[in-house]
């Protein structure tokens, strides 16, 4: 079953990390929001999209042995509370490492890598994950 | 306003039930209920079902009226609503069916979980199970449930919060706790070291950390129907429930070692059950991760929590008993149905019948069930007037 | 004429060296580094492929600019390992670098010179005033058949060149040569390609390398000794090192142009890492011939000079090619054949 249209409309974040800026409090927001969660109906038709840098480093992370079905040629992955350069925080995955190398405030920059597929048929879902800066 | 009180009570074993489908499991569970209440199915004016996932796990939807037809209470057109709240749903439906009650629509209502985690492979249900993350931005990057508790301990212990002992002293407790309940799934004793030491899930966790994917179902029958409450055997009150809920992912929190809806909901389920903690003489909480259960315990306990795990204060017969059914982490988690177990344990303790886990003249239990990581908190106090 | 606005290589970061695959196939490594001049190759990620190498070398190519993106007014993406069979990847990547869609974008298929194919359309459509800038890729994932010369080669890469007007590099020439030569071949479906052995030789490679260079130094009236660079096509370490021998051109010429040895054949960015390589270091007056090679056969043949512009580049803006070599994760046969999806997994 082809979810295409689910993850094509998001295409642009996940490639290009585009967030929203409140306008009302300046305040940016990745994963985008319709709604700013502070300034709430004052923020209605001023958020604005805005690209990030890639830039950031890493909040809190783990090792993951027993993970999901379509991350398992990477067992054991590294998985990422990354804080953004911009402000946001965000959930993904670190790799051409080894997990010694992954520690709490490691600079992390995004890079755009094949997330998922449906099957060897189906599309290809690609999104950012990051790479420890040298 | 009236006070609701739980009839009767009925739960299955919980664990890798191969011999029984999810309808089997709902109905043996509500019957029990019904029975132990001593009531019939005419009385009952609305079923509420508790259920997670049915839709992955086994393809079914509706599930609170497969759950009303397979109980043969379907001719009398009893309303049956599902309530989902991740795994919380448990604890939103006992709460959404006290409300019911409370309210005077309904005098009274049988609130039931049911999960049937195993007939699917459990590289599936890890995924399932995920489904309480955000789909967009989390699952879909590669992150379990289990990922994103890990990465709330790592965070907890940088800021110097606690030590890995001190949440994996929680298992510990739990299976100590669960090999004296005949429902449970383990029953075995295990030490702080196995914890430690056992393969890892996702780091610092390991599978000790993780509650396991269970079977099970449990049942309540709760009312305020003054004729019913006198002839229930041994009535126990629902004195309060209350939920809060903090942003679905991790990475949009202020903060991501603590559970600030967890502070909410059992604030707020004391103070309308007017006590404050010193007079909770147990708590079930919802142990699903060790983390989760160390932190859960810091937001309702205060910072004497970490301390706590240090010594004896949580066992059946010490000073603050804690998940004295096992837990989730060894009784069992089938995700629905953990916070109306959690309730059931409640209910038997607070009648003296829990044999010998029993804990000493208990007056009030705290139940706090969640939905994901701190995401959906339900507290509730059951007690005696 | 146009001229090179910025470039950027991608080399991805896991490496296999030579004794790890002869000791599969009971074969003597120093046989195959002497024999091959090959040393080590790329080996894309799990979760690498022609667009992901292809946006990453883009992406270091506009970091080098200041170039408004906007400003960019076609794509095309050079390959024999696209993802996908019918779906473009330079689509993708308009939207995976941001780029405006009004926008003229394909993907080319020539072997490995494809790349070089994408460059010489974007040169023409600058010089006719159809677009001011475009952006041509050559990348690829490719593979060889287990236990086949190719398996020590075919590696992974890509090289993105940005060409508009007032560049730091001039093309003074381009031209190309080709004929109905089947020297190596992939049937659609196929997931290994086939080749002839020796035939892929004398009369593939070097004819059309050869007769590319010579028709270039004729055409511009040059003579090797004008150049400070030469790069070849580099499907092993050795064809381009006889090849530059056999035209006159001496090491010094060769060296920094040359990376098969240490990362493997990139395939469509073969020449152009090499280029890139080059254009890492190249000052201003620097002269340098570009010789790609694509089986079928063909060549693309540029002759390239460097001006005074090179100086405001921001090179240091994205990582060069010798530091992407240098920065290498080893791995073992058995990680490459899973990573190179050629175990049988369930469900696949």
């Amino acid at each position: 079953m082809s979810e295409v249209p689910r993850f094509w409309r998001e295409s642009r974040h996940r490639y290009r990390l585009v967030g929203t800026r409140c306008t009302n409090c300046d305040t940016l927001y990745f994963p985008p929001r319709v709604i700013c969660p502070t300034c709430r109906r004052e923020s209605v038709g001023k958020m604005k999209e805005e690209e990030m840098s890639g830039a950031g480093e890493i909040y809190s992370f783990t090792v993951v042995h027993d993970g999901l079905e379509q991350f398992k040629m990477q067992i054991p992955y590294v998985m990422a509370l990354v804080k953004m350069k911009e402000g946001p925080f965000l959930t993904a995955q670190i790799v051409d490492c080894s997990p010694e190398e992954v520690k709490i405030g490691t600079k992390v920059t995004a890079t755009l890598r094949k997330v998922r597929s449906e099957g060897k048929a189906g599309i290809i879902q690609y999104g950012y994950k990051f790479t420890i800066c040298p | 306003m009236r006070d609701v009180y739980i009839l009767g009570v009925g739960t299955t074993k919980f664990g890798e039930l191969w011999d029984l489908s999810l309808r089997e499991l709902a109905s043996e569970a509500g019957l029990k209920a019904i029975m132990d209440a001593g009531i019939y199915a005419e009385d009952v004016d609305a079923l509420y079902g508790a259920n997670t996932s049915g839709g992955q796990f086994v393809d079914q939807e509706q599930i609170a009226a497969l759950i009303a037809d397979y109980s043969g209470i379907t001719e009398l057109n009893i309303p049956s609503i599902r309530i989902e709240a991740g795994s919380a749903s448990g604890g939103a439906a006992l709460m959404q069916a006290y409300l019911a009650v409370k309210s005077g629509q309904y005098s009274t209502v049988v609130v039931g979980g049911v999960e049937k985690m195993t007939d699917v492979p459990s590289e599936v249900a890890t995924e399932i199970i995920g489904g309480s993350l955000d789909a967009e931005w989390e699952t879909f990057f590669g992150a379990t449930e289990c990922s994103i508790a890990a990465m709330i301990a790592r965070r907890h212990e940088f800021e110097g919060k606690a030590k890995r002992e001190n949440y994996a002293m929680l298992p510990v407790i739990s299976h100590k706790h669960a090999s004296m309940n005949d429902t449970s799934h383990f029953k075995n004793v295990i030490k702080i070291e196995d914890v430690i030491n056992a393969s890892p899930v996702a780091e610092p966790l390991t599978v000790f950390d993780n509650a396991p994917i269970s079977d099970g179902a449990s049942a309540l029958v709760i009312s305020a129907d003054l004729k019913k409450i006198n002839n229930a055997s041994h009535p126990i009150k629902i004195k309060s429930s209350s939920a809060a809920n903090d942003f679905l992912s991790l990475h949009d929190r202020k903060s991501v070692d603590s559970f600030r809806a967890v502070k909410k909901s059992s604030d707020s389920a004391l103070s309308l059950a007017g006590l404050d903690i010193g007079k909770i003489d147990a708590l079930e909480i919802h142990d699903s991760y060790s983390i989760a259960a160390l932190i859960q315990l810091e937001e309702i306990l205060g910072k004497d929590a970490v301390k706590m795990t240090e010594g004896n204060d949580f066992y059946f017969n010490s000073s603050k008993p804690l998940n004295v059914s096992g837990g989730l982490k060894a009784h069992g988690n089938p995700l629905g149905t953990s916070g109306l177990y959690q309730a059931v344990e409640a209910t038997v303790q607070l009648r003296g019948k829990a044999g010998q886990r029993q804990v000493k003249d208990p007056r009030n239990f705290l139940i706090h069930n969640m939905g994901g990581l701190g995401t959906t908190s339900v507290s509730t106090v059951i007690g005696v007037d | 004429m146009s001229s090179i606005v910025s470039y950027g290589s991608y080399i991805p970061r896991f490496r296999i060296r030579t004794e790890e695959i002869a000791k599969e196939w009971g074969e003597n490594p120093e046989n195959i580094k002497s024999g091959l001049f090959i040393h080590s190759k790329s080996v894309p990620g799990p979760d690498e492929d022609v667009l992901t190498i292809s946006a990453e070398a883009a992406k270091n190519a506009l970091r080098r600019t200041d170039l408004d993106k906007s400003k960019i007014g076609a794509i095309y993406v050079g390959s024999e390992s696209h993802p996908y069979a019918v779906k473009p990847t330079s689509s993708i990547l308009v939207e995976a670098l941001g780029l405006t869609y009004d926008i003229h974008s394909a993907d080319y298929e020539f072997a490995c010179k494809a790349g070089t194919a994408a460059m010489q359309n974007v040169m023409a459509m600058v010089d006719s005033g159809q677009i001011e800038n475009g952006m041509a890729i050559g990348a690829d994932t490719s593979q060889g058949a287990p236990g086949d010369a190719l398996e020590y080669s075919a590696s992974a890469g890509g090289t993105a060149i940005l060409i508009g007007k007032n560049g730091f590099a001039d093309f003074n020439a381009t031209l190309s040569f080709t004929t109905d030569t089947p020297d190596f071949w992939r049937r659609e479906g196929e997931k290994y390609p086939s080749h002839g052995g020796r035939f892929t030789g004398e009369p593939a490679y070097f004819k059309h390398v050869l007769t590319g260079a010579k028709k270039m130094m004729d055409k511009m009236g040059t003579k090797p000794e004008d150049y400070d660079y030469a790069i070849f096509h580099q499907p092993n370490g050795k064809f381009p090192t006889r090849a530059a021998k056999m035209l006159g051109f001496n090491d010094e010429q060769v060296k920094d142009g040359l990376l098969t040895p240490y990362i493997g054949n990139t395939y469509s960015s073969s020449m152009i890492i090499g280029l890139s390589a080059v254009l890492d270091k190249a000052e201003s007056g620097d002269r340098i011939l570009g010789v790609a090679f694509g089986s079928g056969a063909g060549s693309d043949v540029f002759d390239m000079t460097v001006n005074d512009r090179v100086k405001s580049l921001k090179r240091e803006r994205a990582k060069g090619v010798m530091e992407q070599v240098n920065n290498p994760i080893w791995i073992d046969y058995a990680t490459y054949v899973k990573y190179r999806g050629k175990i049988i997994m369930r469900g696949a």
